[in-house]
């Protein structure tokens, strides 16, 4: 499949999208794991939740 | 579950937790089948084989506004409804309609080179997105300067109320002024003015792209949720060490 003289802007702009989309969720999983780190250790620390329960449980 | 069951955050995260597998797998199942579709799209009479950074561009300039919609919606959650998850909804939004304007500037720029010989001009759609994507670094900004997540929720708000106007600039700034940018070509009175072989895949784009954020926006509430439990978990330890 030919693209043509334009080929590189198209290819750039295709590449750009999937690399940004990717960092996204790439970004967005690294925080959720972080956050859940953080409270295992807080947790750990001895500091609760008033109502009781685990404040990494999200079930 | 009812839309008020969702205002208590353990609820909205047991949601998430049962929906975002399937999001996450149709958002994907739909842009590869979109994707597959763009590369063998015919190329344009007029456009060439340019014609398919519209498959990717479109989208991405339609969810510019349409996330900034969504905050709005939250923002009218937080000042006037002050339902407890509307400020984390706009929150999470605000970094993700970001990177989809940028997006949508930066495929538009790569479409125009070719095709109106400049990558940029300073008419009136182009700036208008511009200033949407400046808006969106300041809310961001604002969220970013402000410790406590409440006194920032009721300022992003009105900013974002406010900036709310140029949503309507955006949408009709081809047919006030003079621009470089095309008309509307699919959401304009008559129907589409786009053949079948271009719009099909357009449509698959779109609905994969909004299914995308959809998945991405509920994984950052999560985030944003378990962000503040981090936060009033780290303030109890502080005022039990006081003590």
């Amino acid at each position: 499949m030919s693209l043509g003289p334009y080929t590189s802007f198209i290819v750039t702009s295709y590449a750009l999208v999937m690399a940004v989309v990717l960092m996204m969720i790439v970004w967005i999983v690294l925080d959720y794991r972080r956050q859940q780190s953080r409270l295992r250790e807080l947790e750990a620390s001895g500091v609760f939740r008033r109502s009781g329960r685990s404040a990494a449980d999200i079930r | 579950m009812t839309l008020i069951d969702l205002a208590t955050p353990s609820k909205f995260l047991a949601l998430t937790a049962r929906v975002l597998p399937w999001l996450a797998a149709a958002s994907a199942i739909l842009l590869l089948v979109g994707l597959y579709q763009s590369v063998m799209a015919p190329d344009d009479y007029q456009q060439g084989a340019t014609v398919k950074i519209m498959f990717i561009h479109v989208p991405n300039a339609w969810l510019s506004m349409f996330v900034w919609g969504v905050m709005s919606i939250a923002a009218l959650g937080t000042l006037v409804w002050r339902h407890p998850l509307a400020d984390v909804a706009a929150k999470s939004a605000a970094p993700i309609g970001a990177a989809f304007t940028f997006l949508a500037l930066v495929t538009g720029s790569l479409w125009g080179r070719p095709m109106w010989g400049t990558y940029w001009e300073w008419d009136a759609r182009l700036t208008s997105v511009l200033i949407l994507f400046l808006m969106y670094l300041g809310l961001i900004a604002l969220w970013r300067a402000v410790e406590d997540p409440s006194r920032a929720a009721r300022a992003a708000a009105v900013l974002t109320l406010v900036g709310a106007i140029n949503i309507p600039i955006i949408k009709f700034s081809v047919d006030w002024w003079n621009t470089l940018h095309q008309p509307a070509s699919v959401m304009r009175m008559g129907g589409p003015s786009l053949d079948r072989a271009f719009l099909i895949p357009l449509l698959v784009m779109a609905i994969g792209f909004s299914l995308l954020f959809i998945t991405l926006h509920l994984a950052a509430m999560r985030n944003e949720i378990l962000r503040r439990r981090v936060r009033s978990l780290q303030m109890m330890q502080a005022s039990q060490r006081a003590a």
